[in-house]
């Protein structure tokens, strides 16, 4: 059951409630990621996600980690190409003090010159820590689009880079704020142990009086689809194997949904459990490959709007040529193509799926996170609770033919290369 | 950034009708937990189900003891081979056909091990609860380990280990097992690839037909089942599991001794990882409680003192946690975080400096309320599925402890006094209590870590 509203100010509302918990969920969804943050200030919308925690007008700096966790309840926030989160989950008790802390920061966040220059500190940490001191750091998801995509929206690094996330200033932040956190450019989402009538209300309480202003006209990343195969090295100094990602457009999922299920689904019957396409062929009967995998979705499927990637990637022995790789990897795709999966095959990856939905169903934070996601993204959070049934209703035509579209198409090809390193 | 008008920080961070008050907080739920059926088979086989009908789904652990029998013989590198291809044949299912059977009823089981226990773990829908029993029995019984398998999969682990071993947080891991408890076996978390190169498929064969028994082991099912009804089932899925072995505990190995913190060098670098430790106590003893209050005092949640010291007021980190790992006889408890290269120093010593502190400067009330809530209310959302149910039970019952243990924390938790948070940070904290490893780029830290002193 999902219960929806706007508010005077803009700002969209989202509850769903579930009596069988004694949880409460709060998050809300900025209409703003990382393909929105201007050329320059590269990790941009990133860095201001950490701006947010640093305390607003009725909260000194960390008082909102305190509260949260003082009143028993986990938090976090994340960027992604096209939207940043915030969330908590709590007992059910906290519900008003959530829904107060959430609105008091997107009312009136502090946004000032020393947290600010903590926050890159913390920022540049992040990415050292998932980046810059690990083997395979940010692949593919920091390396891959810059060779599949053209445009700065689309190819740029997330996370930013150094240089340029030390010249961010509290002006930017400033101008970043207004311009995108406005409130109806915003939605809140509130799941698990609630009553719909009075949840409304102490929404209405602590949200309905920030001051409704302009929203940003989203601009549309789209690109043209590369026609041809590009290709990229990069050295990575840690990694003791090669390995190689392949990136391929999908369809826009809010014009041709079908088609992008069609697309999760081959990733599936290529890259999920033993008997998968892939894991069968280069894993176990050629022996090319140490892992596998293929996904929809740079940063998981249908969290994004177009364009988005469709991804294969592989760490392999130095033993074995790249090339030999990707031509297995495109035979298989042309027998898809031309044969499509059998219906059992089929079959077997919808049970999965739905098992997974029902995984996420079964937790408040990610159930919120999911619906809130595609609410925001889609403007229909029932997409999340009609997956199951969709994706059963794909055929193995459409999966063929999303197969046929990977290998007529152009696109972007990775390989990470070790470095021989003074530690290789 | 953009030349449209906007108001300036200064401007954002104030509004007309000024701060507003914190809304208290309402009348908190009970952790609700359901009925755990408790049963041995006549296999040896503990069954323990735990109806919670939150989703059409169902979760399944089975832990099997899975100590080294006979060190020095290889047992690290067969028992990892042995759980890489437990799923890879059977007599009547190959790897294909067991993954296609699982998937069939939306279902997945994987298996993995450590020198403590070797753990099935899987989830799948409700209804196709015979389907996965069948597969695990098959599995558990029938596995051939076929050779051409266990060729296969020793090449992968080979390339897998140097792949982890590459990880940062995989030689730190690595060193400070080493540091903390020598050459018991508890440090053999991940084989050499030379030991994994050895192994045979005959080996792994009989490792599994003399280790992989169902007395001394624990299979828990969570989820939209009936207690009685899947016992039942599992009685007669695994009915022809049986040995007259029973599944081998791991020794508890020596507690770790206060010592210098052992530098690591790893070339190239541009992060260090800090990882101290010390002695704790487990959840049965009677000062975990206390303990587990000033561990989120100090480093165990994000509003820690640690980690607003050295994350939120210097920047030198992206996250610092501390907590206790339990360990065969007790418990041991870990300080672990990742800083530049260049604020090494610094940040082991506002480390040193924060575990000082906490010893000598008890937890206030505040502190020690908000940490209260925290374990309380962190407790009942990790209840709040069945996966998160299913790993607690099968984590307790491995120490002998039931959900009644659980019920009760909270008011374990409530009573806990001031002092005894003051007692638990001076006997578990005090800087002079760890030993530990700092990995980095030694000719980058190391003059600067070595001049603090208490670096070997």
């Amino acid at each position: 059951m999902l219960h929806r509203t706007t508010l005077a100010n803009g700002l969209r509302v989202l509850l769903v409630p579930d009596p069988a918990t004694p949880v409460v969920g709060v998050a809300v969804h900025v209409d703003v990621g990382f393909r929105s943050e201007p050329e320059g200030r590269t990790g941009f919308a990133h860095l201001f996600e950490h701006l947010m925690f640093q305390g607003s007008e009725s909260l000194e700096k960390l008082a909102h980690f305190r509260h949260v966790q003082g009143s028993g309840g986990v938090f976090n926030g994340s960027t992604h190409q096209d939207y940043t989160d915030y969330f908590e989950v709590l007992p059910a008790a906290a519900l008003e003090r959530a829904l107060f802390l959430e609105a008091d920061r997107l009312r009136a966040p502090t946004l000032s010159q020393e947290n600010l220059a903590n926050q890159i500190d913390v920022v540049k940490e992040e990415i050292r820590l998932n980046v810059l001191n690990r083997p395979y750091g940010g692949f593919p998801w920091i390396l891959l689009p810059p060779v599949l995509y053209d445009t700065f929206p689309n190819a740029h690094n997330g996370y930013g880079d150094f240089s340029e996330l030390e010249q961010a200033s509290l002006d930017d932040a400033a101008a970043f704020f207004d311009t995108y956190y406005a409130p109806g450019n915003a939605q809140v989402t509130v799941a698990g142990f609630i009553d719909v009538d009075e949840t409304l209300a102490l929404v209405e309480k602590h949200f309905g009086d920030i001051p409704a202003r302009p929203t940003p006209v989203r601009p549309s990343f789209a690109e043209p689809a590369p026609g041809a195969e590009r290709r990229q090295a990069v050295p990575d100094a840690h990694a003791p194997l090669p390995a190689l990602a392949m990136g391929f457009r999908l369809p826009d999922p809010a014009a041709d949904l079908d088609g992008y299920l069609a697309h999760m689904l081959l990733a599936s019957v290529l890259g999920d459990g033993e008997a998968a396409r892939l894991q069968r062929r280069l894993v176990h009967a050629d022996g090319l490959v140490t892992d596998i995998s293929a996904a929809a979705g740079l940063m998981g499927s249908l969290d994004a709007r177009d364009p988005d990637t469709f991804t294969i990637t592989a760490v392999h022995p130095a033993a074995v040529d790249p090339d030999r790789v990707i031509g297995a990897v495109d035979e298989e795709l042309e027998k898809l193509a031309a044969q499509g999966p059998s219906a059992d095959e089929l079959a077997r990856q919808v049970a999965r799926w739905s098992a997974g939905a029902h995984q996420e169903n079964d937790r408040v934070m990610y159930r919120m996170l999911g619906l809130g996601a595609r609410e925001l993204l889609y403007g229909r959070a029932e997409i999340t609770d009609e997956l199951p049934g969709r994706l059963a209703a794909v055929t193995p035509a459409a999966v063929s033919a999303a197969a046929a579209t990977l290998r007529g198409a152009g696109r972007g090809v990775l390989l990470v290369e070790p470095a021989k390193g003074e530690d290789a | 950034m953009t030349t449209a008008t906007h108001r300036s920080a200064e401007q954002i961070g104030r509004t007309p009708t000024g701060p507003r008050p914190l809304p208290d907080l309402g009348v908190t739920r009970e952790v609700p937990l359901p009925d755990v059926t408790d049963t041995t088979l006549s296999t040896g086989l503990r069954v323990l189900v735990a109806r919670r009908a939150s989703v059409p789904m169902v979760e399944l652990r089975l832990r099997v003891p899975f100590a080294d029998p006979d060190p020095g013989h290889g047992h690290p590198a067969i028992a990892e081979l042995l759980s890489e291809t437990l799923l890879t044949g059977t007599a009547t299912r190959d790897r294909v056909a067991v993954d296609d059977d699982l998937a069939a009823v939306g279902a997945e089981l994987g298996a993995s091990v450590d020198p403590e226990r070797l753990l099935v773990h899987g989830s799948g829908l409700a209804d196709g609860l015979p389907v996965v029993l069948d597969v695990l029995a098959d599995l558990l019984t029938g596995a051939t380990h076929p050779d051409h398998e266990v060729a296969r999969e020793r090449e992968r682990l080979v390339e897998r280990i140097a792949v982890a071993r590459a990880q940062p947080r995989t030689i730190a891991r690595e060193a400070l097992q080493r540091v903390r408890f020598g050459d018991h076996p508890i440090t053999a978390e991940m084989p050499t690839a030379e030991a994994v190169t050895a192994v045979t498929a005959a080996q792994v064969r009989a490792t599994h037909a003399a280790s992989l028994v169902p007395r001394g082991s624990t299979l828990t099912l969570v989820g939209d089942v009936d207690p009685a009804a899947a016992t039942a089932a599992v009685e007669r899925a695994l009915g022809s599991w049986t040995s007259e072995r029973t599944a081998l505990e791991l020794a508890a190995p020596p507690y770790p001794t206060a010592g210098d913190l052992v530098l690591v060098h790893r070339p190239g670098s541009v992060q260090s990882q800090l990882r101290l430790s010390g002695p704790a106590v487990p959840r049965e003893d009677p000062a975990y409680a206390a303990l587990q209050l000033a561990n989120l005092v100090f480093g165990g949640y994000f509003s820690s003192r640690w980690m607003e010291n050295i994350r939120e007021d210097k920047g030198y980190t992206y996250g610092a946690h501390s907590g206790a790992e339990f360990i065969p006889g007790g418990a041991v408890l870990g300080v672990d975080t990742d800083v530049a290269s260049d604020v090494t120093a610094a940040a082991l010593l506002e480390t040193r400096y924060e575990l000082g502190r906490l010893s000598a400067v008890p937890p206030t009330a505040a502190e020690i309320d908000a940490a209260r809530s925290y374990a309380v209310g962190s407790l009942l959302i990790s209840l709040d599925n069945q996966g998160g149910l299913a790993s607690t039970i099968a984590g307790l019952a491995a120490v002998g402890l039931d959900l009644d243990w659980l019920r009760a924390h909270p008011a374990r938790l409530h009573a806990v006094t001031p002092d005894e948070v003051a007692e638990a940070a001076l006997r578990f904290f005090a800087p002079s209590g760890f030993s530990g490893v700092v990995v980095g780029d030694a000719d980058v830290i190391g003059r600067g870590v070595r001049a603090l002193g208490g670096i070997a």
